[in-house]
């Protein structure tokens, strides 16, 4: 537990943001209400994305006024039912989709497309599959115009954060699933982005080795301290990783709740047993399932 | 502590291995005998069927008086100089055609009308252009070998997986950067297969061109050797192209395999 919070300290110490440093007594960390101290990482305002149906020459609206600001250390998940926008929504952060209205700021930047300064975990592992695992890791590095031998160092810190240490000569297909989706988190956290974008990380996976990496990013997100979006539509996962959980409406998407998760941290898988937990899984719950009632869009 | 269960090491596939290997060479074998044994006993005109003892003198002959290396030397050179260009053409060229739609539109049929045209009907014009000599062969050799290259490499690229280039894109790849990362690498396996279907290719290409037209190389010297009747040395020369091919073909194999480890194969696991 000490270890963590020194790492959580010296992280946001590098960071430049000394104040945010935790202290050494053992204290837990700020409740999520503490967030409106810290600067703002990711702001979206008023953002709208179409998709252009070149048949019909309509465009569809799949993402219809979003706003929201994520703070720095801030993990926030984004529910909704499949098909609503979701991917969406994190593809044009990463600026991988176009958006037609409003604008999106990494550290007060504009995005224009993608960068290093966020870095994308689809659900499928997607890795080459001709590189061993160590190679697979430093790609984005590598990408971003760094030397092999100097990206292995960087990533070395977190090849042994996702405990990947002994397999960096093994190829792709010689990893179950959820060592691949390791490999893939490995290869997002090297580039040391700003934020990290996580789309249905665990979703392809098993329901046991869910569980498991979903307390593995657990620790290791209270660990690294990272600014981290992510998109689910597992609702007890949501809640048991996030500091704050938007609820997205059926297509178009909008923000139809921002939900805070005031649940301390460190915390431990069994926080899923407590009375609070199940309180706040019912009232995403109940968001979403009138939505979708009203809405027809199941 | 766990007990863990270590089965001895089975001999069961080595075993299936030495079987098949002997039924494959005693099948050659009873083919030689019976091909021996159809001449000793002269069964067939003996002038028009050759056989295996005199096949291996008529070799032995060739190797002793020098004929077999210079006309070696003469088809190697056609081959080396027609396959390396179309190595070094076929290669970009296919890239290309796979990876800007554009090229694909607009010199896809052309490739495609060439390559339906038979080669060797063209020999006679090639003779006219670049005589009896080594250059006609090299344009022979080239033609045979560029186009599987080409086709190769232009599925290829309709492999790469777009999940993948996705993800470059995500990281912020620049296209030649997702041309190098991706695109390359997939093409690998099928610039292996491509060589290989080159390689037959041209050599064919080789020896038929020599048949055809030519003053020199084992193909003239096969076509010499069967209008004189000496059936000996076209067995000779055609076991010499056979074991060339092979040859060619296995290592080739071997460079594919070496190159195709990530995919599984060779699993450790
Ligand atoms: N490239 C695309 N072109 C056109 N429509 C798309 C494209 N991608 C997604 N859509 C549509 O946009 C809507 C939202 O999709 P998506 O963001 O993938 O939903 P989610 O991730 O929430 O399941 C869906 O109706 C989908 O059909
Ligand atoms: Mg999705």
């Amino acid at each position: 537990m000490k270890e963590a919070i020194l790492e959580r300290s010296s992280v946001a110490a590098a960071n430049g943001y000394a104040a945010l440093a935790f202290k050494l007594d053992g204290s837990h960390r700020e409740p999520p209400e503490s967030f409106v101290k810290r600067p703002v990482k990711l702001s979206i305002k008023d953002l709208v994305i179409g998709y252009l149906d070149k048949q019909s020459g309509h465009t569809m609206v799949a993402v219809d006024n979003v706003t929201l600001d994520i703070r720095e250390g801030e993990f926030v998940t984004i529910v909704g039912l499949s098909g609503c926008g979701k991917s969406t929504f994190l593809n044009a952060i990463a600026g991988l989709v176009k958006h037609q209205h409003g604008e999106i700021r990494v550290n007060d930047r504009i995005v224009t497309g993608p960068g290093m300064d966020r870095a994308v975990v689809f659900q499928k592992a997607s890795l080459l599959p001709w590189r061993k695992v160590g190679r697979n890791i430093t790609y984005g590095l590598e990408l971003s115009g760094m030397k092999p031998a100097a990206a292995r160092e960087k990533a070395g810190y977190y090849v042994n954060l996702v405990r990947l240490n002994g397999f960096e000569d093994h190829y792709p297909h010689q990893l179950s699933g959820g060592m691949q989706q390791r490999v893939n988190l490995a290869r997002a956290l090297a580039c040391d982005p700003e934020v990290l974008l996580l789309d249905e990380p665990f979703a392809a996976l098993d329901a046991i080795t869910r569980e498991l990496m979903q307390n593995e990013l657990l620790e290791l997100c209270e660990k690294v301290g990272k600014t981290v979006l992510m998109v689910t539509h597992q609702i007890d996962e949501a809640v048991l990783l996030s500091d704050r959980v938007i609820i997205f409406s059926s297509r178009p998407a909008y923000v139809l709740a921002d939900i805070r998760i005031p649940i301390e941290r460190p915390r431990k898988s069994v926080i899923k047993d407590s009375e609070e937990f199940r309180r706040l899984m019912n009232e995403i719950w109940r968001v979403i399932e009138g939505n979708a009632n009203i809405g027809g869009g199941i | 502590m766990r007990k863990v269960t270590v089965f001895p090491k089975s001999n069961e596939v080595k075993r299936e291995k030495i079987a098949s290997t002997l039924l494959g060479s005693s099948v050659i074998l009873l083919f030689l005998i019976s091909w021996e044994l159809l001449f000793q006993f002269r069964f067939v005109n003996p002038l028009f069927i050759s056989s295996p003892s005199r096949v291996v003198l008529a070799l032995l002959t060739i190797i002793m008086d020098g004929s077999l290396l210079q006309n070696l030397i003469i088809s190697g050179q056609e081959f080396v100089f027609g396959y390396g260009v179309a190595i070094l053409l076929g290669f970009p060229i296919g890239i290309m055609l796979g990876w800007f739609k554009l090229v694909r539109a607009a010199f896809g049929p052309f490739i495609a009308a060439m390559q339906a045209t038979p080669r060797i009907a063209l020999m006679p014009l090639f003779i006219i252009w670049f005589g009896l000599g080594i250059t006609s062969k090299i344009v022979i050799v080239l033609l045979s070998a560029i186009f599987p290259l080409i086709v190769n490499l232009q599925v290829a690229m309709s492999t790469i997986d777009n999940d993948l280039i996705h993800v470059a894109r995500a990281y912020g790849a620049s296209r030649w950067q997702v041309f190098r990362s991706i695109a390359l690498p997939t093409t690998l396996p099928f610039l292996i297969t491509g060589l290989r279907l080159a390689a037959g290719r041209g050599l064919l290409g080789v020896i038929v061109a020599e048949v055809f037209g030519g003053a020199a190389g084992l193909g003239y010297m096969i076509q010499y050797a069967g209008s004189t009747f000496q059936t000996d040395k076209v067995f000779a020369g055609v076991l010499v192209v056979a074991f060339t091919g092979i040859t060619l073909d296995f290592t080739l194999d071997r460079l594919g395999r070496h190159f195709d480890r990530w995919r599984g194969e060779v699993a450790v696991h």
